[in-house]
């Protein structure tokens, strides 16, 4: 079980969730359960979301595994120069 | 294919040498192929008109009598580009930005493009293009953008991320938040506090190169375009869904780039290459102006930052908060929302906050400029807290040590850091010589601090065995900073073999699966994880082959040192085999030998820098002259260490051109009174010392060889380093980017009542 923090403009999509528990033991598995519960996540998660996991910023690897208690956030995906 | 990413240990062989690049002849000779020095047989001229108002309706457009020029093959307007962008937003951006279609959003807005048969023609054709345009009220400044009576520039743009959602429109396109713990109570427990406003006027990346692109869509329905990008896979993906072509039909070449630094990340001028080519059904070569390159492609923010610091008499941090106001063009990104992650990073507070405005105006569409958005935040805070070393008496350096970020801090954009070098850098600084060197009449020093991301990406390499036993290696990332010898010192050191047997190329899209753009500091950290993939997969093929030639089995054979070895006393005393002689043998041995690699390069790490400035002010006439510059950052691993340390110099220099002198200015008609390098001065070598460097190698975890990014971190602090180091000399707080000679002049006359 990991909690998910949510950047404020996904949370108006999330009833207004802040922060919320999924039991997921990848990236991928946890977006795929964020999505069922939250359908109006579905375009963000495609293409705008970045995951921060214990601090280590993901924007691709979807296949990372979340350890037990991570701390796990969606942010915006980044851009770069 | 599985690829372990950890970092390992090991001792490198050619991995941190500096052998010359594989480009530079070419480029010192100008044999090197820019986007411009490309050309096709039958290739039409192209030029692009652009709309000499800050915002107009465009209420029609008259081809007619430019049709009739003699030697004009095809015009194109809005109508000749339609929305195929399916509800994307921000593609609806890039595709009104390279063609206007209600409106003409800034200065330099294109409205209308000719090809012809020469240059003449072209010209002579756009001068008879009649445009009708009702002229709307403008803004381009981001504060008066902001106000409640700003003119605005889409009624449909309601500010997003505020709740109750706004009833009225506005020119803040989206509200941004980030941080924790309790601000006011933060500042109820200091005893001094710092509170300042802060402004960064919008600049330019600047590379030399301009835009420049030949494209050539076919009866068949295929297309190729040759152009000068950063990424030209994303190219392709972008002109695709903007003309509507299949991508596979669609091949873009990318050319040797003269500098992108995020400007060539993004699309400009290419569609509209494109959609000439389709209409005239001849090749079209579209080369953008200096002036072009200003008024209609790539700067970066206008700023407007508010600081708020609180901390006790012993420099102890209780509260940060900023409010960070960013303008991004006629369309809203998220450069202001870059500012508000990024302007707290260095360090480890327990109370703050950071909200960052978006705001729409008319100037051109904003594209990322290296560590987009941070070095503008930076300026502001980093100049913040200089004063509050000032205020409670203690060192700049010691004042950051106390309070900065380590491995599990909270950062004020939300992820707890894992391993970091900002307390590294910050150390180097205090026990660098640089730090204690004497200071002359009217000469200050500065120093500040720099957070970027860095990010990885898709990556996809090809490393072929070549019959004699050298190696071509295939990849698809843009090299912008001599990646391509970076590389070839990876493959080097894999397969054990010399750096000069390598030979690294860039592969078109039609050839090499797909790859992010070169952005991100991404290009070297990522390609080099796939190039190791793809030398280690080459390298099982070819004990593979050993085997056979040997025929014994593959499981007694290892690699080391460029050769395979025979595992153990019973295969008696062979001779190692060296890749040239399993090479030789390939083609009885199975074939070609090749590794491919592609695989996403996650958990880039990310970077800081700590930049140290000495200058001098001219009190008479304002000029400042840097006299000494230091910039510490941390690589990681340094492959090619010559090229770390130009983009560490590159960065600083972009930095001090932008603290200093550049600048775009606007008249009260909202149009770019500058766009040219005469005007926009950028600084060249003799405005510069040589810039110093010190590189920390403090191994990237998620890289098997440690690496980092380098590319971007580097522009972060100079603004502020530099704004520090004039306010020290002129013991005036600086607080306007550039820091102009008039900007000194006004503050020292203000200063002294003048």
């Amino acid at each position: 079980m990991v909690e998910v923090q949510l950047w404020a403009g996904l949370r108006p999509l999330a009833d207004n969730q802040k922060v919320v528990r999924v039991e997921a033991r990848t990236i991928r598995e946890m977006l795929r359960k964020l999505e069922d519960r939250y359908p109006g996540l579905s375009d963000p998660i495609r293409g705008q979301v970045a995951v921060s996991v214990n601090g280590v910023i993901y924007r691709n690897d979807w296949s990372q595994e979340l350890p037990e208690g991570a701390e796990v956030m969606l942010m915006r995906r980044l851009a770069g120069g | 294919m599985s690829f372990d990413a950890a970092y390992q240990s090991k001792t490198f062989k050619s991995v941190g040498t500096r052998p010359n690049r594989p480009d530079g002849v070419d480029k010192v000779t100008g044999r090197a192929r820019y986007g411009a020095d490309f050309n096709m047989p039958g290739q039409l001229v192209a030029r692009v008109l652009r709309s000499p108002h800050a915002h107009a309706r465009i209420k029609g457009i008259d081809t007619s009598k430019a049709e009739a020029v003699k030697g004009v093959k095809a015009i194109v307007t809005a109508d000749d580009l339609p929305d195929l962008t399916d509800g994307d937003a921000a593609l609806y951006a890039v595709l009104d930005n390279c063609m206007a279609r209600e409106k003409a959003l800034y200065d330099g807005h294109a409205v209308a493009a000719v090809a012809a048969i020469d240059e003449k023609a072209a010209k002579e054709a756009l001068k008879l293009i009649e445009v009708d345009y009702e002229v709307l009220p403008h803004v381009v400044d981001v504060d008066a953008a902001c106000a409640p009576d700003a003119p605005l520039l889409d009624e449909s743009v309601f500010t997003q991320g505020v709740e109750p959602a706004p009833t009225k429109p506005s020119n803040v396109a989206n509200r941004s938040e980030f941080g924790h713990g309790d601000v006011d109570a933060g500042f109820a427990k200091a005893e001094v506090v710092i509170e300042r406003s802060y402004k960064t006027e919008q600049t330019h990346q600047g590379y030399i190169e301009p835009h420049a692109c030949v494209a050539s869509c076919n009866p068949d329905g295929t297309a190729d375009l040759w152009v000068c990008t950063q990424g030209h896979f994303v190219y392709r993906q972008t002109c695709a869904d903007l003309l509507g072509l299949e991508v596979s039909k669609l091949r873009v070449t990318s050319s040797e780039i003269g500098g992108g630094f995020g400007g060539k990340t993004h699309v400009w001028a290419e569609p509209v290459a494109l959609a000439l080519s389709r209409k005239a059904n001849r090749p079209v070569k579209l080369v953008m102006s200096r002036e072009e390159v200003f008024r209609a492609s790539g700067p970066t923010s206008a700023t407007s930052i508010d600081v708020k610091l609180g901390a006790t008499k012993d420099g102890q941090i209780t509260a940060g908060m900023a409010t960070l106001r960013y303008t991004s063009g006629p369309y809203a990104d998220m450069w202001a929302e870059l500012g508000a992650m990024t302007s707290f990073a260095c360090y480890d507070l327990e109370n703050v906050k950071t909200v960052g405005l978006e705001v729409i105006v008319n100037r051109p569409k904003v594209a990322a400029y290296r560590a987009p958005s941070a070095p503008m935040a930076a300026f502001a805070v980093e100049s913040a807290i200089d004063e509050l070393a000032k205020e409670i008496g203690m060192d700049a350096v010691t004042l950051r040590l106390k309070n900065v970020a380590r491995e599990g801090t909270k950062s004020s954009y939300g992820p707890v850091y894992g391993p970091i070098g900002i307390e590294a850098t910050l150390r180097a600084a205090k026990d660098h010589p640089h730090m204690n060197a004497p200071l002359g009449e009217n000469q200050g020093r500065g120093m500040a601090c720099g957070f970027w991301f860095n990010f990885g990406g898709q990556t996809c390499t090809d490393l072929n065995i070549n019959a004699d036993g050298t190696v071509t290696l295939a990849v698809g990332t843009v090299d912008v900073g001599g990646s391509r010898a970076s590389l070839s010192l990876i493959a080097a050191e894999e397969l054990g073999i010399e750096y000069d047997d390598i030979k690294a190329v860039i592969a078109d899209t039609a050839t090499l699966g797909y790859n992010d753009m070169t952005d991100g500091s991404r290009g070297t950290f990522s390609t080099s994880m796939a190039t190791i993939s793809a030398a280690r997969n080459a390298i099982e093929v070819m004990r593979q082959r050993a085997s056979l030639m040997w025929d014994i089995p593959v499981e007694d054979i290892y690699w080391e040192d460029g050769h395979a070895h025979a595992a153990g006393s019973k295969h008696g005393n062979r001779t190692p085999l060296s890749v040239k002689e399993i090479a030789a043998e390939a083609g009885n041995t199975g074939g070609p030998i090749a590794g491919h690699s592609e695989l996403v390069a996650d958990g880039a790490g990310v970077s800081f820098a700590t930049h140290i400035c000495d200058l001098e002010v001219d009190p008479e006439t304002g000029e400042t002259r840097i006299k000494r510059y230091t910039v510490i950052q941390d690589a990681g691993k340094a492959v090619h260490p010559d090229y770390v340390e130009g983009q560490y110099q590159g960065g600083a220099a972009q930095g001090i051109g932008w603290a200093l002198n550049e600048e775009y200015i606007y008249g009260e008609d909202g149009r770019l009174q500058n766009p040219g390098f005469l005007d926009y001065r950028i600084p060249v070598c003799s405005d510069l010392p040589m810039i110093d460097t010190q590189i920390l190698e403090i191994p990237n975890p998620n890289h098997p060889y440690g690496v980092r990014g380098v590319g971007e971190t580097s522009i972060v602090p100079p603004l502020a380093a530099i704004a520090n180091a004039v306010s020290n000399a002129v013991d005036v707080r600086m607080t306007h980017i550039p820091i102009s000679p008039p900007r000194i002049l006004a503050a020292l006359n203000e200063d002294t009542g003048n």
